[in-house]
C-alpha cells in the first residue's frame, strides 16, 4: 500500500514572497470504517488520517481527515516562498505507517 | 476490493436505513449527525460570523463519493491577522466530520482543495477560526445522484 505519492510544485524557482501552489495524489483504499461486506461485518476503518507540509523544515499547512475524504485523497493548497529547501508531504495511516513524498523550491 | 454489492443488498439496506432514518426523525429533533457538536465544540460555542469564508463545490455532484471541494477564506494571512484552522463538516454523512485544515502565515493564501464524500444531498459547513479568536463560517447545499459511502 506505501505507493509513491504523486506530488507537483506549480512552479521550481520562486522569488522571495510568492505563492507557490502544490498539488498531491496519494493512492489509498481510505476504507471509512462504515461499509460492511458481504457477510454483514463491519469492514474496519483504515484511512489517512493526518497530512503535513513542511518547507525546508518548518510547517506550513497540516490537514486532519476524516473517513468522509475520498480513496485516494488528493489536496490542493499554497505556500508562501521564504526560503529554498526541500518541500516534504507526509501522509499518515491509521496504523502509524506514512507515506512520504519529496521535492523542492528554490528561492530565487 | 473483495466488496461486491448486489442489487437485492444495496435495496435491502437502503430500505434499512431509510427506516432508521424515518424513526430517528419520529423520536428526537431533526440532528442528522454529529455535526452541530463538532462546531460548537471547534468555536468553544462561540458564535461565528458569516462572510469571508467561500466554499467552492459543483451544485449537483453526479457521484458522491468524490466531489472536489475547495475552501478559501478572504485574510491576508500574515504574522498578525491569519486563519489558523477550517473546519469542513457535512450534515447528511454517517459522521459530520470533513477534513480539517490548519494554516500557518507560511500558507500564504488560506485555501484548500480536496475530494470528499457525500452520501446524499446535504449541507456543507466550513468554520473558519482566526488568530485573533474570531470564526467565520459559510454552507453550501450539494445535490448527489448517487450517494459515496458504499451504501
Amino acid at each position: 500500500m506505501a505507493s509513491k505519492p504523486r506530488m507537483k510544485l506549480d512552479k521550481k524557482e520562486a522569488k522571495k514572497g510568492e505563492i507557490v501552489e502544490v498539488k498531491a495524489l496519494v493512492s489509498h483504499i481510505m476504507e471509512s470504517g462504515q461499509r460492511k461486506d458481504s457477510k454483514g461485518n463491519v469492514i474496519p476503518r483504515k484511512i489517512l488520517n493526518k497530512f503535513t507540509c513542511t518547507v525546508n523544515g518548518k510547517l506550513v499547512f497540516s490537514a486532519d481527515f476524516q473517513p468522509a475524504v475520498s480513496a485516494n485523497p488528493y489536496i490542493q493548497f499554497k505556500f508562501k516562498a521564504v526560503e529554498s529547501g526541500p518541500v516534504v508531504l507526509t501522509w499518515i495511516d491509521d496504523d502509524g505507517s506514512k507515506i512520504v513524498g519529496e521535492d523542492k523550491i528554490t528561492v530565487i | 476490493m473483495t466488496v461486491n454489492f448486489n442489487r437485492r443488498q444495496v435495496l435491502a439496506t437502503s430500505i434499512g436505513a431509510v427506516a432508521a432514518a424515518n424513526l430517528i426523525g419520529s423520536i428526537g429533533p431533526a440532528a442528522a449527525n454529529d455535526s452541530a457538536d463538532l462546531i460548537k465544540a471547534f468555536t468553544g460555542g462561540k458564535q461565528a460570523a458569516s462572510g469571508k469564508v467561500k466554499i467552492d463545490m459543483p451544485e449537483i455532484a453526479e457521484n458522491g463519493n468524490t466531489v472536489p471541494m475547495t475552501v478559501s477564506v478572504d485574510s491576508p494571512m500574515t504574522e498578525q491577522s491569519y486563519v489558523t484552522d477550517v473546519l469542513v463538516v457535512a450534515d447528511g454523512n454517517p459522521r459530520g466530520g470533513v477534513v480539517t485544515f490548519h494554516f500557518t502565515p507560511m500558507s500564504g493564501v488560506a485555501e484548500a482543495n480536496t475530494r470528499i464524500r457525500l452520501a446524499k444531498s446535504q449541507k456543507i459547513i466550513a468554520v473558519a477560526k482566526m488568530n485573533d479568536g474570531s470564526f467565520h463560517t459559510a454552507s453550501k447545499d450539494v445535490k448527489v445522484t448517487i450517494g459515496g459511502c458504499g451504501g
